[in-house]
């Protein structure tokens, strides 16, 4: 018999309580997800172990997910007993030994290494951590916990609030659980901004018994890691958001959609599926209703279009990962026939809060058509690079300058290049764009999946668009013909502007093949435009430079000089 | 070989296997695709060998042939690219002795290019047997790979 939802909140809130006061001793947190082993967290967490046995120093380390301030990884937590919290920035292996002696045994903090404390108690020298620069404008909400709880530990979400919305879900009908989201004025992430409150109204409508919601974790943009970094650091937050989203449109199982190759995204998301098995959050009678939903990994291989909606319900059949022609719809025709409707992991991570909260508290966060916030995967040449989540309506720039801390090594920030390949290339001068769907679409930039990569004036644009054009024509799925054969055409096309074979008329040639390539099946060719276009648009005169003075201005294309 | 075909096609049976995850367990067991595994996977799925061919193609990673002993993939994504990931690959490219993706002539080392590793906020990155290093610069790429050589 499991806990009830009550004895499972008291359970939850003592060993959170534990956690926070370092009961029974010390706890050391390093943040080892994708970004964090990336800078070598890995071996902070073995230097840890073995100094704490060299000192004989008893702690309990728990690897935890993404804080989101990637610049200064490996970052480490201390809740030492008596203390608060203190977060760690840059903390090498080689540093372990000594801080572990400072802090640990003599009791001082080492406030020049660290970011900042969490919570109301005060320690000299270091700042409340989300009053630092790199925090000041957040709004967390999908991001709640990230590098905050122990991500494989169920009871830490739960006492965070966590399940609360599934329990208050369970208590409505679905159809006031759909009303309740359409309220929210919640949109997709993963692109295209579609009402998600719409989405699973087609779903509900949909006849069963067998339904499916399915997760795209796909996120092959690159520049974009938010949706792995949301899964490594609290998957609970999504696969809460996905059960919601099961009993609103009365679905039966859930596939979360992953490449094979995030080893750690999929291990944690596994962990926590089994936990909810255990506590009774998943398969049948769910918190002892009539309610039942169960939720499996499908992993896929290496291919962009196979994060495209049908073309992910192909790879989850285990077919080539090839769009399907629409209509029909998923929500009519989905995977393995049935009804079905796909979600991005952002979209539904912000379902468990939105429950919790109501709908009412999301719209008002946020713009007129875009509500709540939105999360932004900073890279490239930036100070800070990271992961943040601010409200929506938030300008460009103060996400690059005031998180971000602006460009390097006193460069001029040059372009920026957002929403993925198929997304735009626009000029620095159009950084007080405010973070919203309709207003970066309206400037050629497309907010997307939220990866912003900044651009200092060493890059080239021609050299950044034929980067951005290799990697659509490598992962055109070559089903259809405008994209199969077009993105080639393009490419070459882009190939012989940087190697000085370019001709008058090539821009307006790229754009027609652009314009051509509108017509192909699925978002792949039919985006190819948006870079293109919006290249052009913010840096003709570099694409001149090169095609008609035979020049690269940024002195990058090694077949032209800088001053032709 | 077609014993361990066999091992984990065994192991697939009972859990409603696809072409695509009966392959992917099968890469992450023996390293590539061997000749014998195709009809093995079409009957286990119920699929003609074409099909499985089909997907093996499709998917960018699968191998028909055994990989180095290490596996290097160097990412060529445009967060990489602004942040010096070209000077990486270039160097990269150089101490392998390769044009592309591809293995040494000693066989130790097989290089992928990849265009994101999801890490792009520690660009440019490369990974060795699947441990990511951020930061790099072309020096400490050739650094980590000799010490990958001499191993």
């Amino acid at each position: 018999m499991p806990l009830s939802f009550d004895e499972l909140q008291q359970k939850a809130q003592k060993e959170w309580e534990a956690f926070q006061r370092a009961a029974p001793s010390t706890r050391i947190l390093v943040g080892t997800a994708t970004c964090g082993r990336a800078a070598g967290a890995q071996n902070v967490v073995e230097a840890f172990r073995k100094a704490l046995a060299q000192e004989g120093i008893h702690a309990l380390i728990h690897e935890v997910g993404c804080l989101g301030p990637c610049y200064a990884e490996p970052i480490v937590d201390i809740i030492k007993a008596g203390h608060p919290r203190i977060t760690y920035g840059n903390i090498t292996p080689e540093i372990v030994p000594q801080l572990v002696r400072d802090y640990l045994i003599n009791d001082n903090p080492r406030a020049d290494m660290a970011l900042g404390i969490h919570g109301d108690g005060k320690i000299d020298g270091i700042p409340n951590l989300f009053e630092i620069p790199f925090f000041k404008l957040q709004m967390r909400i999908a991001l709640r916990n990230s590098g905050i709880i122990d991500p494989i530990n169920i009871y830490h979400y739960i006492a965070n609030g966590g399940y609360s919305g599934l329990k208050k879900a369970l208590e409505m009908t679905s159809e006031q659980v759909v009303a309740e989201v359409q309220k929210s004025g919640l949109r997709g992430r993963g692109g295209a901004a579609f009402p998600t409150g719409q989405k699973w109204q087609f779903l509900l409508g949909a006849p069963g018994p067998t339904k499916y919601i399915l997760c795209n974790c796909e996120e092959g943009d690159p520049g974009a890691f938010n949706d792995k970094a949301i899964l490594e650091s609290d998957p609970h937050t999504l696969l809460e958001g996905m059960v919601i989203a099961g009993y609103a449109t009365k679905a039966t199982n859930g596939y979360v959609f992953i490449r094979y190759e995030h080893r750690e995204v999929i291990r944690r998301t596994q962990m926590a599926i089994n936990q909810m098995r255990e506590f009774g959050l998943l398969g049948s009678n769910i918190l002892g209703t009539s309610f039942g939903f169960d939720i499996s990994i499908a992993l896929t291989g290496e291919s962009y279009v196979s994060g495209e909606e049908t073309a992910l319900m192909e790879a989850i059949e285990g077919k080539r990962a090839m769009p399907r022609p629409r209509p029909p719809f998923p929500a009519q025709v989905g995977l393995w026939r049935k009804p079905s409707n796909i979600n991005n992991v952002k979209t539904l991570s912000y379902v468990p809060e939105i429950l919790r909260r109501g709908g009412e508290w999301y719209a008002g966060i946020g713009t007129e058509r875009s509500k709540g916030t939105a999360i932004v995967c900073l890279s490239g040449n930036i100070n800070r690079p990271g992961l943040a989540e601010v409200p929506m309506g938030t300008s460009l720039k103060s996400a690059i300058e005031e998180i971000g801390g602006g460009a390097p090594n006193g460069k001029q920030i040059k372009l920026l290049q957002t929403g993925g390949p198929l997304g735009g290339i626009i000029s620095a001068s159009q950084i007080e764009v405010p973070l919203d769907f309709d207003a970066m679409a309206g400037k050629g930039a497309i907010l997307g999946s939220g990866g912003i990569i900044v651009a200092d004036e060493r890059t080239c644009v021609v050299e950044l668009l034929k980067i951005l054009c290799t990697f659509i024509y490598e992962e055109s799925c070559g089903k259809c013909f405008p994209c199969r054969i077009g993105t080639a055409h393009i490419l070459d096309l882009v190939k012989d502007i940087t190697e000085g074979r370019g001709r008058p008329g090539d821009t307006e040639r790229l754009l027609a093949m652009g314009e051509t390539l509108t017509s192909s099946l699925c978002g792949h060719g039919q985006l190819t435009i948006s870079p293109i276009r919006s290249a052009i648009n913010y840096f003709g005169d570099e694409f001149k430079a090169h095609i008609e003075e035979k020049r690269c201005p940024a002195g990058v294309c090694k077949a032209l000089g800088r001053q032709g | 070989m077609r014993e361990k075909v066999e091992k984990v096609i065994d192991s697939m049976k009972g859990k409603k296997p696809t072409i695509l995850s009966a392959l992917l367990a099968i890469q992450e067991e023996i390293g590539y695709i061997p000749k014998e595994a195709i009809p093995e996977v079409a009957g286990l799925v119920g699929a003609s060998a074409n099909e499985v061919y089909g997907v093996i193609t499709f998917y960018t990673h699968f191998r028909l042939e055994p990989p180095g002993e290490h596996f290097v993939e160097v990412c060529w994504g445009p967060s990489c690219h602004v942040c010096g990931g070209k000077e990486v690959m270039d160097a990269v490219l150089e101490e392998l002795g390769l044009s592309s993706d591809g293995t040494t002539k000693d066989k130790k080392l097989t290089l992928k290019r990849t265009s994101c590793a999801a890490a792009c906020a520690q660009g440019p990155v490369i990974s060795i047997d699947h441990n990511l290093r951020g930061r790099m610069t072309p020096e400490k790429a050739r650094e980590m790979l000799a010490r990958v050589k001499s191993r």
